[in-house]
């Protein structure tokens, strides 16, 4: 394979011939090679030569439906795509008291890192107004499924993508029963996990800084 | 003493040592140790050979910037060191960093970029096959949204850098494929207007991108101020969106998925989203607006005499060209148009100049960038008017400097500036 970084053998010689002229006439080649490139004033490239560019470069290959669902972890809110699998609240303890407790801490809340359990202030959401009010997943996240994408992504820190679906349901039924979102004898799953409605999930609003005079 | 703390140790000193301030034995010491090229100054360069050529270069030894940075962590910062660097370019291994799951080792000959979703025909790219695309270099900054959160603070504390305070901030040549490129590969298809990104990192980091953006300046980039990407810069490849705030331009990109509606990730909800006072957080709050830095005098510079100064300093906006740059030297009370710097590019850094005469008293120096769609860079109270005193991210307010009579320079938003 040619790796577009090394030099073809006939781009060598032609180099070398440009080396060689290089020699004789040095100080024109410098002054060539000096000369910048037409502005058009975005620091991109001139646009031109598209119009030359066959419907495909024909570069790349096709990707196989086995490639990729091996990389389509990624679910939303409407939780399609979202795996099989289930976990109860306290099967997610037990995740949790082993995988997760000793850098979250025993109620989610004692750190040493991300506190992941809270509701205060119960019914505002203060965080504009003022100043280090802690944002956790019960205050601050608008839906539930980003904890299962974020922690089969991401988490346990030191083994990222160990958990299986099953485990990553069950811990994410753990936190969102500390955070008093669900009961004790929930179970989350592909249409469980989807249908919860989280505190602040009416929070988030559109950018509508859009530059121009006025500072928002 | 081991390397870490040898590093650490420069690091500490570095502005000093650029400010010409302080410059220990100690400090020659290590520098030579480091570096390959003329190890101690000749007394008469004119009389001796001088070193023969090598096959890769170093800095001289006098000049070492180091990032700033507190503990060593994956999920932790460093900082451009800003006041240190003369032009607009960052050098590459001077670009700041910010990881949430530390720096992958990424093989590049395994490495594949995947396109799917709402598309005609799902593609994988290898490294080879993105270069061998039609390609484009531009220059632009990339800045976390969360840079100068130490300035959004009425108690800022005075004894802090630019680059401390604003040194998540980088500016670089990009080379790539731009993404319009390879979506016309794969045809993208009816209703698509969104593409997630996801990083091949320990966080499968990964951020939903408006398709308007792909289509239009986004570039998949191999290439960094002349050389590969570095690997904390996201090696082999990385997403880039000129003007548009760091974490959504993900490194190390393994993925896109084309869709109808954004995937609501860690990074678009619980992180990178900006609370309002009216009970609302600002979600998707991509480009960053216009700002500017006076990155000399700053602290810890101490100006030695009174008499003729250039005040410098940097300006960028993720909008577009700045198109006028002023500094005031008595707090906001005057402001006179500074020089600006060609090149002014769109969504890149300008460098900004003006001289003044130093009379030797008590003096507060500010700037503020305006950029081509008429936006002024406020300061600390409008911006706290406008957004609340608790808000996160894009902390884009003026940024003032207090010289004292006897020369120090104080970061001044303590003073209530
Ligand atoms: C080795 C320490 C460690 C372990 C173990 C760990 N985490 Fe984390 N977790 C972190 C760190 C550090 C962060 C912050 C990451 C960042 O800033 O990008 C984090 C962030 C998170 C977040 C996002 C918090 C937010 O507000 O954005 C969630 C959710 C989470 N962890 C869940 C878990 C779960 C569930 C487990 C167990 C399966 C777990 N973590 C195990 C260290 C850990």
């Amino acid at each position: 394979m040619i790796r577009l970084g090394q030099s073809h053998p006939a781009e060598e010689s032609k180099l070398r011939r440009f080396a060689l002229v290089g020699l004789l006439v040095g100080t024109t080649l410098v002054t060539y090679g000096c000369m910048p490139d037409t502005p058009n004033g975005e620091g991109g490239t001139i646009a031109s030569g598209t119009a030359e560019w066959p419907s495909s470069f024909s570069i790349g290959r096709d990707a196989t439906a086995a490639e990729i669902a091996l990389l389509d972890i990624d679910f939303g809110p409407d939780g399609a795509g979202a795996p099989a699998g289930s976990g109860s609240v306290a099967e997610g303890k037990a995740v949790y008291n082993v995988q997760c407790v000793g850098c979250h801490g025993l109620t989610g809340q004692e750190g040493p890192n991300a506190a992941l359990v809270g509701r205060e202030p119960r019914d505002g959401f203060p965080f504009g107004e003022t100043r280090g009010i802690r944002k956790t997943i019960g205050n601050y996240w608008p839906y539930a499924t980003t904890i299962f994408d974020y922690v089969n992504r991401a988490m346990p820190m030191t083994f990222p993508g160990s958990l299986t679906a099953d485990e990553v349901y069950a811990v994410a039924a753990y936190i969102l029963f500390l955070n008093e979102i669900i009961p004790e004898d929930a179970v989350m799953n592909a249409q469980t996990l989807p249908a919860v409605v989280m505190p602040a999930r009416d929070r988030f609003v559109p950018d509508n800084r859009v530059g121009g005079p006025q500072v928002r | 003493m081991g390397s870490i703390s040898r590093r650490a140790m420069l690091g500490a000193t570095g502005g000093l040592i650029a400010g010409g301030l302080l410059k220990t034995q100690a400090d020659a010491l290590t520098v030579a140790e480091e570096s390959a090229g003329p190890q101690t100054a000749q007394a008469d360069p004119t009389k001796m050979m001088g070193a023969p050529t090598s096959v890769l270069g170093q800095r001289a030894p006098g000049e070492q910037p180091r990032r700033r940075m507190g503990n060593p962590a994956v999920t932790s910062s460093s900082r451009t060191p800003i006041e240190e660097l003369p032009g607009i370019i960052t050098p590459a291994d001077l670009h700041f960093e910010r990881h949430h799951a530390g720096v992958p080792a990424i093989d590049p000959d395994r490495y594949e970029l995947l396109i799917h979703g709402m598309v005609d025909r799902p593609m994988t790219f290898t490294l080879d096959d993105l270069k061998r695309f039609p390609a484009e270099s531009r220059l632009c900054f990339i800045e976390c949204s969360g840079n100068g959160g130490a300035a959004y603070n009425r108690n800022a504390n005075p004894e802090r850098s630019p680059g401390q305070i604003d040194g998540l901030f980088s500016t670089s040549e990009w080379t790539g494929v731009p993404l319009a490129t390879l979506l016309r590969e794969v045809g993208v298809g009816r209703g698509a207007s969104w593409v997630l990104a996801e990083g091949g990192d320990a966080a499968v980091m990964s951020r939903s991108i408006p398709l308007e953006k792909a289509l239009d300046d986004a570039m998949i980039a191999y290439g960094q101020n002349g050389e590969a990407i570095r690997p904390a810069q996201g090696y082999p490849a990385r997403l880039l969106l000129p003007g548009w705030e760091g974490n959504a331009q993900v490194k190390w990109i393994r993925r896109l998925e084309l869709s109808d509606r954004p995937s609501m990730t860690r990074d678009e909800t619980s992180k990178y989203t900006d609370p309002l006072d009216d009970g609302t957080a600002r979600q998707f709050s991509f480009v960053m607006d216009a700002k500017s830095t006076i990155t000399f005098p700053a602290y810890p510079y101490v100006l030695p005499e009174r008499g003729w100064w250039e005040i410098r300093g940097l300006a960028w906006s993720g909008r577009g060209r700045i198109t006028r740059v002023e500094v005031s030297t008595d707090g906001g009370r005057n402001w006179a148009p500074a020089q600006l710097q060609e090149p002014i590019l769109s969504k890149c850094t300008t460098r900004f100049r003006h001289v003044w005469n130093w009379d030797g008293g008590e003096a507060l120096l500010m700037s503020r960038a305006i950029d081509e769609t008429g936006y002024v860079q406020p300061d600390l109270e409008t911006q706290i008017a406008a957004r609340g005193e608790g808000t996160s991210y894009h902390y884009n307010s003026i940024r003032p400097w207090r010289v004292e009579p006897d020369g120090r320079v104080f970061f001044a938003q303590g003073d209530g500036g």
